[in-house]
């Protein structure tokens, strides 16, 4: 095995600090802005800056920066992960990316069948891209998935997937499923076409701010709680000492186990849409038709 | 004025503990989702891992209602009474 020279250590440390950098980015930019307040507050994402636009303002908040901070750090992890790849697996470092690949292609075409294997890096990108963003508040950041702008923003995508997947075996096909089982019921069928990103979006972005309003929530009623059990103490009253540990155990719930779970959830859920949506066997029968007429064609 | 105010705010917050009666569904629902899991675990305890993930899928869709009362309840607490509080004063000319 080939001993590492120091240019490679010295791109492989310049990375990871690439990596961490976007969210110490994000905690110096919270601190700055966040404005001076007493107790507790549960408010939406702070708002930056505005920017000025013909039609309306153009709002930059703290979600939409945290998300691209997200990107930021999952590119360099990315690139990280990938540097210094070789043909033959040696380091642990490779055989760990290459187990990523292989889990997410497995998904993938376990889920949408073997057509769909080109999806595996939308897929997994979805899955990083949520769980970090949600694991996000762990670092006392907003969570950029608790914003429902941005997860909206994924829903609308995904709903973008399904309708050109169903549109590729032709309009007339699409507009037919849609009176699937009896025109009777096309109203219905387009309201459930359309609930289908509504949902999407509030089920990860009701999830995930649930769980930290009620952290927000059980963080304040612990340190009333300790005030009161433990006021008459003269110096250790002072200290919320009942907040210390129980947050924290609480938070391994709502921030971490919800955050992945919901990640998982929405890729799983993109998925079996787009994939349920696109009518495999018809659209194989056109193509074979157009090439067979292509070739009838060429023959003349 | 003020009793107008507090009128508004009172109802924002019954209303919101009404809309989240609709998470008794979900708890019933999930509840009976992962009993039938338990079972079929005892059953065939070699597709654990299956049956595990179809039924947080399952549990995750069958949420959705109660994530709707949610929300509902969400903006009823922190957006809607500033908003009619508003429309009050608009209304009121002050």
């Amino acid at each position: 095995m080939k001993e590492k020279t120091t240019a490679f250590r010295v791109v492989d440390a310049l990375l990871l600090c690439l990596t961490i950098l976007p969210i110490v980015c994000g905690m110096v930019l919270k601190i700055l802005f966040t404005p001076p307040a007493e107790g507790i507050q549960i408010t939406g994402a702070l708002i930056y800056f505005e920017v000025p636009m013909p039609v309306q303002n153009l709002v930059i908040t703290e979600a939409q920066v945290n998300a691209w901070l997200v990107m930021a750090a999952i590119l360099f992890l990315c690139l990280y992960l990938t540097h210094g790849l070789q043909v033959k697996a040696q380091t642990k470092r490779q055989i760990f990316v290459e187990w990523i690949v292989e889990k997410s292609e497995q998904l993938t075409t376990g889920n949408m069948g073997d057509y769909f294997l080109g999806f595996s890096p939308f897929v997994a990108a979805i899955l990083a891209l949520s769980a970090f963003s949600s694991l996000l508040s762990l670092f006392g950041l907003y969570a950029p998935t608790s914003d429902i702008n941005v997860v909206a923003g994924w829903a609308i995508l995904t709903f973008i997937l399904i309708t050109y997947y169903k549109f590729k075996a032709g309009p007339v096909q699409y507009l037919k499923s849609f009176g699937d089982p009896v025109p009777f019921l096309a109203p219905l069928n387009i309201i459930s076409e359309v609930a289908t990103p509504v949902s999407m979006a509030f089920r990860h972005y009701g999830n995930i701010l649930s769980g930290s309003v009620i952290s927000v929530l059980i963080a304040a009623g612990l340190q009333g709680l300790s005030a009161m059990v433990l006021g008459w103490i003269p110096v250790v009253g002072e200290i919320p000492l009942l907040q210390i540990g129980l947050p924290g155990v609480l938070s391994i719930y709502f921030d971490v186990f919800s955050g992945v779970l919901q990640a998982y959830i929405f890729a799983m859920l993109t998925m079996l849409y787009v994939s349920g949506g696109f009518p495999l066997e018809k659209y194989m029968a056109k193509k074979a038709k157009r090439q067979a007429r292509k070739q009838a064609k060429a023959v003349q | 004025m003020e009793l107008a105010i507090g009128i508004i705010l009172g109802c924002c917050a019954l209303g919101a503990g009404l809309a989240m009666i609709a998470g008794i569904g979900p708890g019933i629902g999930e509840g009976h989702a992962v009993a039938k899991a338990c079972e079929a675990i005892g059953r065939q305890p070699e597709c654990k891992g299956d049956v595990t993930t179809t039924m947080l899928m399952g549990c995750a869709v069958a949420e959705t209602t109660g994530l709707y009362a949610l929300v509902i309840a969400i903006l009823l607490i922190f957006v809607a009474p500033g908003q009619l509080v508003d429309i009050l004063k608009t209304a009121l000319g002050q």
